[in-house]
């Protein structure tokens, strides 16, 4: 196994093997690697700006992404760029393809791309993404721009890791567009309606600045709605152009550092938790109390939540 | 948390057949390993870039335009300018028995003519991964 000091030594100089292998190690996370990793790398990072990018499965997410990426290296950004597909919860496995989508960049050393499963975390954004997320702002990346799996409780946690988050839909929704789940539209900092060559994105414009509207949390900044063919890179330099404004929105109203704020404590949680349930509770199995409880619950001699309330009765004592 | 087996499948060339290459894919998935897939057209520099941003420990080519004494050996010497040789390359495709003898001296690990079972190719990956 690398010596992870060592690595970090190497991506602070700019060597994109150590990256890539300093991303593996906190996606293993074996010996609690990660930690040691991020406690080297933090006097390094929170300089890159975080952009999400979130949608419906086949939305153009990929694409947008690649473009986008093209569009920050010809203002010389440069660019790392985290792509999350699913893991199936069956095998383990999952099949990353995002890159298929991403070809324009990939051979740029100016950006680095980085495929990631989901793993054990529920279709969101995993601890390992956002400790990815640290390595290639510790890396030098101007820009991160994060693709999430487009479903669910993704869209919802991107924007606890993101200052600029990018909600992308499609027309032909129709009348469905009703149905777009409420969550929705109050992670949006900037909506796109990709594939504006197919009939019907003027309508899903119109029905989505309707939606915008009637959203009673109306904040100062006004969500845009842009137009594009990602495939054809149409209107990508709109959408940079709509990222700069909001980047310098939040940060000529503090609300920058509020985002890093909000970023850090959620990550904080997140890490808490894994600890109590790995370490608390898993040394609680071990012990004999626990047991004996779970055995009364089963016998019916006592309900789930008095054993419980026993249970935590013993944990306070212990700490 | 264990250590999963990350393996890129590509295909470098001109030729546009991904039947085959896409079926090994889903069956190395389901054989609990993660696989970047990177599409059609690949250049060798495109391979080994992706092979190393991805961190994998194994690469699957799959190529059928015959250009595999070409191709190869590029992605081979890639690999060692950026001291990237512990990758397993693996690779897939009709080509002939004294090229595959020629390209295993070079540094391929494995080839896999048409028609080899699924299972064999999961086997061969999972035994010859360095952990
Ligand atoms: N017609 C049209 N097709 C597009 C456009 N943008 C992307 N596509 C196509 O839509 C398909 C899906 O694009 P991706 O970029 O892979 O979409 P994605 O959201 O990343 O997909 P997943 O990661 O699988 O959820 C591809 O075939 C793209 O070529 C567009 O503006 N117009
Ligand atoms: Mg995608």
């Amino acid at each position: 196994m690398s010596d992870s000091a060592e690595l970090v030594k190497r991506l602070l100089k700019g060597d994109r093997r150590a990256a890539a292998k300093l991303i593996t190690l906190v996606e293993n996370d074996n010996n609690g690697q990660s930690a040691k990793i991020m406690h080297l790398l933090h006097p390094h990072t929170k300089k890159a700006y975080i952009v999400g990018v979130t949608g419906a499965p086949g939305s153009g997410k990929s694409t947008l992404t690649d473009r986008l990426t093209h569009e920050l290296r010809t203002k010389e950004k440069t660019v790392g760029v985290i792509a999350v597909d699913p893991t199936s919860p069956f095998t383990g496995g999952a099949l990353l393809g995002d890159r298929i989508r991403m070809k324009e960049s990939c051979t740029d050393k100016g950006v680095f791309i980085r495929s990631m499963g989901t793993r054990g975390s529920l279709g969101g954004l995993s601890r390992a993404t956002n400790n990815a997320i640290r390595i290639l702002d510790a890396f030098g990346k101007d820009f991160i721009l994060v693709e999430t799996v487009g479903a669910g409780q993704s869209e919802v946690d991107i924007v606890n890791s993101a200052y600029t988050s990018i909600v992308i839909l499609v027309p032909g929704m129709g009348d469905d567009i009703q149905a777009i789940k409420a969550g929705i539209l109050e992670i949006g900092d900037i909506f796109v309606v990709n594939k504006a060559d197919r009939d019907g994105a003027d309508r899903t414009v119109m029905e989505l600045e309707m939606m915008l509207e009637l959203n009673p949390k109306k904040n100062v900044w006004r969500p845009p709605i842009i137009k594009t063919i990602a495939s054809r890179g149409e209107g990508v330099e709109e959408l940079l152009s709509c990222i700069e404004k909001h980047r310098s929105y939040l940060e000529s109203n503090n609300l920058l550092e509020k985002r890093q704020d909000c970023r850090n404590e959620s990550e904080l949680m997140d890490v808490l938790s894994y600890r109590i349930n790995k370490y608390l509770l898993d040394d609680l199995k071990q012990s004999g109390s626990y047991t004996d409880l779970l055995k009364k619950i089963c016998e019916q001699k006592i309900d789930i939540y008095t054993a419980a309330d026993e249970i935590l009765k013993i944990l306070w004592k212990k700490s | 948390m264990d250590k999963k087996i990350r393996i890129l499948m590509a295909k470098p060339g001109l030729d546009g057949h991904d039947r085959g290459i896409k079926v090994v894919a889903r069956a190395l998935r389901d054989a609990g390993m993660e696989v970047v897939y990177t599409g059609l057209h690949q250049t060798p520099e495109q391979i080994v870039e992706a092979a190393i941003q991805e961190d994998v420990d194994a690469m699957g080519l799959s190529i059928l335009s015959g250009a595999h004494m070409a191709l190869f050996p590029k992605i081979i010497d890639l690999l060692k300018s950026n001291n990237a040789e512990d990758i397993l390359v693996t690779g897939g495709g009709i080509i002939p028995k004294e090229d595959i003898e020629e390209l295993k001296k070079m540094g391929v690990s494995a080839i896999f003519g048409p028609g080899t079972p699924t299972t064999e190719i999961i086997k061969y990956i999972e035994e010859n991964v360095k952990n």
